[in-house]
C-alpha cells in the first residue's frame, strides 16, 4: 500500500502544485522581476536595474512610513499581548458568564477593518471636539488612535489562543504546585508562562506581522493625515503604486523590501518564542 | 507537540508569501463579460445603468456588441491598469487630461482624422501631442460659488445691513463679496443660517475643491502672464517651478470661506463633500463652492429646501485685478481614448460608436436626457442642452457676453501628490499650526520636486 502511494506521490501532489504555483510562486517570481522595471501594465515592463530601490530608499515618505510602522508594532505587540493574556487569565478562573464574556471580547474581531476605522474615527473625532480638534491635528494622535484600534480588535483573538492554552495546563501539576507551596505568582511564572509558549509563538507571530501588515485600519481612520506621517508600510506602498504616475516600480520595490522585512522580523522571533517552548 | 511546530511554519512561510503575493498586481475585478467588439470602461458610476440602456439600443441598430464596465468610484486608474492587460483590454478608455495622457501614450492612438474631432467645437480642449490629438473631451463642466438666491434676497431686503447693493449682479470683485458675506455673518440668526459658506472641506480624499479647483484660479492668472505660450495649460506643463504670485489672492478667498462659515476652521478636517453639499441643501448655509455635477446630490437631500429657481452661480472672486470680467471656471477632465492595442477593426467600431452616441437622434438624446452632459460638440443645438439647474447657469455664463472664462488649467498640476501635499499645508493652515508663509513654501517645493519625480 505505501508503496503504490509513494510511486503516485507525484500525481496526488500535481493538483496543489499546480494551485501552488499559479497563486503563489507566479506572481511572487513576477512581482520580483517587476520591482526591477518601469511599468505601466505588467506586460510593458522596461528594465531599469536597481534604480526603483534607489529611488524608493530616498523617499522620505517610505522612510517616515518605516518607522513609524516600527514604533507602532512595538506599542501594539506588547499591548496586545499583555492585555489578551490577562483577560485569558482572568477568563479561566471559571466566573459566571465567562462564556459570554469571551464572547463579547472577541466579536470585534468580526468587524471589518475599514467598518472599524470608520467607526473610530467618529469616536475620537467626537471625544477630541471637546478640544475643537481633530484626529489629523497632529501624527501622535492618529498613532494613538492606530494603537487603540488595533488593540481593540485582536485583543479577543489573542485571548482565545491564550485561553486554549491555559486551558490545556494540566490541573495536577498547578496542585503539585500548590502543595509545594508557590505562590500565584510563582504558578503563573513557573508553570503556566513555560506550558503555553505554543500560544506565545502563534500570538507573538500573529500581532507582529499584521501590525506591519496594516492596511485598511490605516485607511479608514487617518488615511495617512496629517500629510502622509501616519501612513503605514501598505497604505505608503498602495499610494506610490497607485498614486503617483510612472512610479508603479518604485511600488513594487518597496513591497519586495517590505516583504524581506517582515520575514527579518518574524522569522527569528518564531525561532526565539519556539526555543523557549517546552515538552511536557 | 511536535504537530503544532510545523504547523505554525507552514502557517508562517504561507502568510509571508502572500504578502508578496498581494503586492503583485492580482487585482482582478468581477466583470460581467460578454466579449464584445467594443469595450468601453467607463469613468462615471452615476451613468452606468444609462450606458446599458445605450448600447442595447446600438445594438438593436447596427448589430455592434458594446460592453460596458464601470469602475468604481475613485478605482478608475487602478481598473484600467488592470483591465487593459488582459487578452481583451478595453477599446475605449479615459485620461484626464496632459498628465494623463502621459501615462497612457503608448496606448492613445491618434484620433486627429475622427469625425468626432471634427465635431468639437473648440477643437484647442482637445488633448494634443506633436499635432496629433489623443483624447476628445465629451463633456464640458463648470464651478464657481453656488448660492441660494432666497438667503441672498432675504439679506437683501435688510434694513439695517452695511452694504449699499441690493443684487447680486452688483458683486463682480472680492471687495464687495467681502463685504457682503462678513455683513451677512454679522445678520446669520436674522437670516436663519448657521454661516455663509458650507464647511470647507478638508478631510483625507474631500479636498479637491481647495487643492485643484480653487487652486486653478491663481495658477490660472500666473500662467497667463507666460508670454511664449498662448493657453495657460501648456505655459503650466512647462513650469518646471512656480512662483504662486497670486498666493495672497488664494488666501483671500480661503480665509472668507473659512472664516464665516458654520464650522470651526480647527474642525474641518472632519468634513467631507457630501457634508458641505448637505449644509447647503437643507438651507443652513447661503453659499458653497462646487461645480454643476453638484445638482444630484443637492436635490438629493432629505429635507432639500433649496429650490430650482433659487440655484445660482457666482465665478470666484480673489482680488485679482480686472477680475470683474471674470466667469466660472469652464472645462473638463473627462477625455476619450482609443486603446492602439487592440486591431484597427475595433478600433474604428470604436469611434464609430462614439460618433453615433454623439451625432444621432438618438444618441444625442441620450446624453442630453439621461447621461445630462454638456457636450462640447457642433452636433449639438441649443434645443438640445441639459435643463438642471445648474447645467442651465453654466451655460447662462457661457453665453454672457464680455466675460472671461477661466479654463480648468489644474490638469497641468504635476501629480495627485502635488495635490495632496497642498491639501495637508491647507490642513495645517486650518488648524492654527502653520502660517500661511509655510504653505505657500510647501506649495512651491511640492511643484518643484513633482516636476523633477517626474522629468526622471
Amino acid at each position: 500500500m505505501e508503496k503504490i502511494l509513494k510511486r503516485y506521490f507525484p500525481l496526488f501532489v500535481l493538483p496543489t502544485l499546480i494551485a501552488f504555483t499559479v497563486a503563489f510562486i507566479v506572481p511572487f517570481v513576477l512581482g520580483g522581476y517587476l520591482s526591477f522595471t518601469k511599468f505601466t501594465t505588467v506586460t510593458d515592463a522596461k528594465w531599469v536595474g536597481i534604480g526603483n530601490y534607489i529611488k524608493a530608499f530616498s523617499n522620505k515618505d517610505f522612510l517616515s512610513a518605516l518607522w513609524f510602522t516600527a514604533r507602532f508594532a512595538i506599542v501594539s505587540v506588547l499591548s496586545i499581548n499583555i492585555f489578551a493574556f490577562a483577560l485569558a487569565l482572568l477568563l479561566t478562573k471559571g466566573f459566571r458568564g465567562t462564556n459570554l464574556f469571551r464572547t463579547i471580547f472577541f466579536m470585534p474581531n468580526l468587524i471589518g477593518g475599514i467598518v472599524l476605522g470608520y467607526i473610530w474615527k467618529l469616536i475620537i473625532n467626537g471625544f477630541l471636539q471637546h478640544w475643537s480638534v481633530t484626529l489629523t491635528y497632529s501624527p501622535s494622535y492618529g498613532f494613538w488612535g492606530l494603537v487603540v484600534l488595533m488593540n481593540w480588535q485582536m485583543i479577543g483573538y489573542m485571548m482565545i489562543i491564550y485561553i486554549a492554552g491555559i486551558q490545556s495546563v494540566p490541573d495536577t501539576l498547578i496542585e503539585a504546585a500548590k502543595i509545594d507551596g508557590a505562590t500565584l505568582w510563582r504558578i503563573l511564572r513557573s508553570i503556566t508562562i513555560p506550558l503555553v509558549m505554543p500560544s506565545i509563538t502563534i500570538c507573538m507571530f500573529l500581532t507582529v506581522s499584521n501590525s506591519f501588515k496594516l492596511f485598511d485600519q490605516n485607511l479608514a481612520l487617518t488615511a495617512g493625515d496629517p500629510a502622509n506621517r501616519t501612513s503605514m508600510l501598505a497604505l505608503d506602498i498602495f499610494n506610490t503604486f497607485y498614486g503617483k504616475v510612472g512610479w508603479e516600480g518604485v511600488g513594487q520595490a518597496k513591497a519586495v523590501i517590505f516583504f524581506i522585512l517582515v520575514a527579518l522580523i518574524t522569522l527569528p522571533q518564531l525561532l526565539l518564542t519556539r526555543s523557549k517552548e517546552v515538552e511536557q | 507537540m511536535k504537530m503544532k511546530r510545523v504547523f505554525s511554519a507552514v502557517l508562517g512561510s504561507t502568510m509571508l508569501m502572500s504578502m508578496l503575493a498581494g503586492c503583485g498586481g492580482s487585482t482582478e475585478t468581477s466583470v460581467a463579460a460578454n466579449g464584445g467588439e467594443i469595450y468601453f470602461l467607463n469613468f462615471k458610476p452615476e451613468s452606468a445603468e444609462i450606458y446599458d440602456k445605450i448600447t442595447a439600443d446600438y445594438e438593436a441598430e447596427t448589430g455592434v456588441k458594446v460592453k460596458v464596465v464601470t469602475a468604481a468610484s475613485g478605482t478608475y486608474e487602478t481598473t484600467l491598469k488592470s483591465e487593459i492587460a488582459k487578452s481583451e483590454p478595453p477599446t475605449i478608455f479615459q485620461i484626464n487630461g496632459p498628465v494623463g495622457y502621459q501615462n497612457w501614450k503608448d496606448y492613445c492612438a491618434d484620433l486627429k482624422d475622427t469625425k468626432l474631432y471634427s465635431y468639437l467645437t473648440d477643437q484647442s480642449l482637445a488633448v494634443s501631442s506633436e499635432g496629433n490629438i489623443y483624447g476628445i473631451p465629451y463633456v464640458v463642466e463648470g464651478y464657481g460659488i453656488i448660492y441660494n438666491d432666497a438667503i441672498m434676497q432675504q439679506y437683501f431686503s435688510l434694513t439695517n445691513k452695511a452694504v449699499d447693493i441690493s443684487s447680486m449682479d452688483q458683486i463682480n470683485n472680492f471687495d464687495t463679496l467681502s463685504k457682503v458675506v462678513t455683513d451677512m455673518t454679522a445678520h446669520k440668526d436674522e437670516l436663519g443660517i448657521e454661516g455663509v459658506f458650507a464647511s470647507t472641506s478638508l478631510g483625507a480624499g474631500e479636498q479637491w475643491r481647495w487643492q485643484t479647483h480653487l487652486a486653478n484660479i491663481p495658477f490660472y492668472y500666473e500662467f497667463s502672464e507666460n508670454v511664449n505660450f498662448d493657453n495657460s495649460i501648456l505655459a503650466g506643463l512647462d513650469a518646471k517651478t512656480v512662483d504662486f504670485k497670486y498666493s495672497q489672492n488664494y488666501k483671500n478667498i480661503f480665509d472668507l470661506y473659512m472664516n464665516n462659515s458654520c464650522t470651526e476652521p480647527a474642525m474641518l478636517s472632519s468634513k467631507s463633500v457630501d457634508d458641505s453639499m448637505a449644509e447647503f441643501a437643507l438651507g443652513k448655509v447661503a453659499m458653497v463652492q462646487n461645480g454643476n455635477w453638484a445638482w444630484g446630490q443637492i436635490s438629493g437631500v432629505d429635507g432639500n429646501t433649496v429650490t430650482e429657481d433659487n440655484i445660482k452661480y457666482l465665478p470666484i472672486y480673489t482680488g485679482i485685478q480686472g477680475e470683474e470680467s471674470q466667469g466660472l471656471c469652464i472645462g473638463t477632465e473627462n477625455y476619450f481614448a482609443i486603446n492602439s492595442k487592440v486591431s484597427k477593426e475595433q478600433q474604428d467600431a470604436s469611434i464609430a460608436f462614439l460618433e453615433w452616441l454623439f451625432s444621432s437622434e438618438k444618441g444625442k438624446a441620450y446624453v442630453t436626457n439621461d447621461l445630462k452632459f454638456i457636450a462640447p460638440f457642433n452636433t449639438f443645438t441649443e434645443a438640445e442642452k441639459p435643463a438642471d439647474p445648474l447645467a442651465k447657469e453654466v451655460l447662462n455664463w457661457m453665453s454672457k457676453d464680455g466675460v472671461k472664462l477661466v479654463p480648468w488649467t489644474f490638469s497641468c498640476f504635476p501629480s495627485e501628490d502635488f495635490k495632496n501635499t497642498f491639501g495637508d499645508g491647507l490642513v495645517s493652515y486650518a488648524q492654527g499650526q502653520e502660517d500661511w508663509q509655510a504653505v505657500e513654501k510647501t506649495v512651491k517645493d511640492a511643484w518643484a520636486s513633482e516636476v523633477a519625480a517626474k522629468a526622471e
